[in-house]
């Protein structure tokens, strides 16, 4: 929790400001797709968004999965906002987190077994993203169930916009093809195999990072007036 | 296999974790503490320590839970919340005992023990564990391995922050976006490290 702390609040105190005042559903959707998104605004969450998303396909299930989760576990936090002591806030959370990570787990499993097999360790490591654990801590802890459930689902659809365009890119970039199809012809065109290796992966999300703080940058300073 | 095997497959391993199979630069484990908290070095020292020590033991803790508890139980897809349980848990022994016994060492290290818990390179050293099918020494080198290979990272990150900190750098790439950057570039410097070992 704490280094979740350490790595948001320096980039980031909208979200505490904006979270309650924010009554609206619209609000908090184009908060957590533009606003304050997770990746590129608050930079949670990156360890899985990098090691999956050297292909566009896996990038799309683990968005997929990311969204499942943190609408789960917000919804299910925020039912049980009530009756969680507040001590144990933290273990409750985890408990739910997982309980929705196992569900998704089984599910790729039992339907999608390469998938499954390709993204390896990367599902089960949602359950430490900071995104989720954030969210449930910093908004279903205060914010009424189906509120929750819209923050959820557009933090989870900005995660997954920033993995969907990295993996796009990579997949491009590296091996000339999206979702398989050859798209960019070896006859003219030499996959860089860098893209999909690990530095690839690093430059490309801090590219979309330097984008995102590029074309925001005015804002923030609009903001802090 | 008999046990010299083993020792020599751990030694293997344990190096691999350090260089070619670098948890951090490699699998992306561990990034966001990678990124928060490598400003300094004498931090990013403290942290890497205590992850080398919580790494090692609850890799060793989870694969003995696993094999003895989950696995005869027929609950394996359990181990998720059972390995973050062990973890979490063992963070707070860790720092409980530390306290108690040497206060120098919590001095040093106490700050970030909480830290640790939401580390995802722990949790994901355990997945791996399991997926791979280790068995308990090359677990033992594994550990050590990857905690190790976490620590040469932040350190050198850490380095190369300090250095960083009074150059201008563009608005957009401030921050977090430098340090990836360079993270990628020391990624590339690891790849260097392949022809070390041949075959993992």
């Amino acid at each position: 929790m704490a280094d979740k702390n350490a790595a948001s609040c320096a980039t980031c105190a909208s979200p505490k400001k904006k979270g309650p005042c924010g009554g609206k559903g619209m609000l908090t959707l184009k908060d957590g797709v533009w606003g304050i998104n997770p990746l590129a605004i608050q930079v949670l969450g990156i360890c899985s968004a990098l090691a999956v998303t050297n292909r566009v396909e896996t990038s799309l299930v683990m968005g997929a999965a990311l969204i499942f989760v943190t609408v789960g576990s917000n919804l299910l936090v925020s039912l049980l906002r009530n009756y969680t002591p507040h001590r144990i806030r933290m273990i409750a959370e985890v408990a739910i987190i997982a309980t929705f990570v196992i569900l998704f787990d089984q599910f790729l499993k039992a339907f999608y077994w390469d998938l499954s097999k390709q993204l390896g360790p990367y599902v089960g490591l949602i359950i430490t993203n900071c995104i989720v654990m954030g969210r449930a801590e910093a908004f279903a802890l205060q914010n009424p169930p189906i509120l929750s459930m819209v923050d959820g689902l557009a933090n989870g659809l900005g995660y997954a916009a920033i993995l969907a365009i990295i993996g796009f890119w990579r997949e491009l970039l590296g091996t000339g093809k999206v979702f398989g199809l050859t798209v960019l012809s070896d006859h003219w065109y030499a996959p860089n195999q860098l893209m999909v290796l690990a530095p690839g992966a690093f430059f490309m999300l801090g590219a979309v990072i330097a984008l995102f703080n590029a074309i925001r940058g005015p804002q923030e300073e609009e903001d802090k007036k | 296999m008999n046990v010299g095997a083993e020792i020599q497959q751990a030694f293997v391993v344990c190096i691999s974790a350090v260089f070619t199979q670098n948890i951090l630069l490699a699998y992306f484990l561990g990034l966001c503490p990678f990124i928060g908290v490598s400003r300094e070095i004498k931090t990013a020292f403290g942290l890497g320590l205590a992850v080398i020590f919580v790494l090692t033991a609850t890799v060793m803790l989870n694969w003995l839970a696993y094999r003895y508890v989950l696995e005869p139980l027929g609950l394996e897809f359990f181990r998720f919340i059972l390995f973050i349980i062990i973890i979490a848990a063992f963070v707070q022994f860790t720092e409980m005992a530390i306290e108690r016994f040497s206060p120098f060492l919590y001095q040093k290290l106490g700050v970030f023990l909480p830290l640790i818990t939401v580390n995802c390179a722990i949790l994901g050293a355990s997945l791996f564990m399991v997926i791979r099918n280790y068995s308990f020494i090359v677990t033992i080198g594994w550990g050590l391995g990857s905690g190790t290979g976490w620590f040469l990272a932040i350190m050198a990150m850490a380095g190369i922050r300090q250095r960083l900190a009074h150059e201008r750098i563009p608005r957009g790439l401030q921050g977090p976006g430098i340090t990836l950057i360079i993270a990628g570039l020391m990624a590339l410097a690891f790849i260097g490290f392949t022809g070390v070992l041949q075959g993992r």
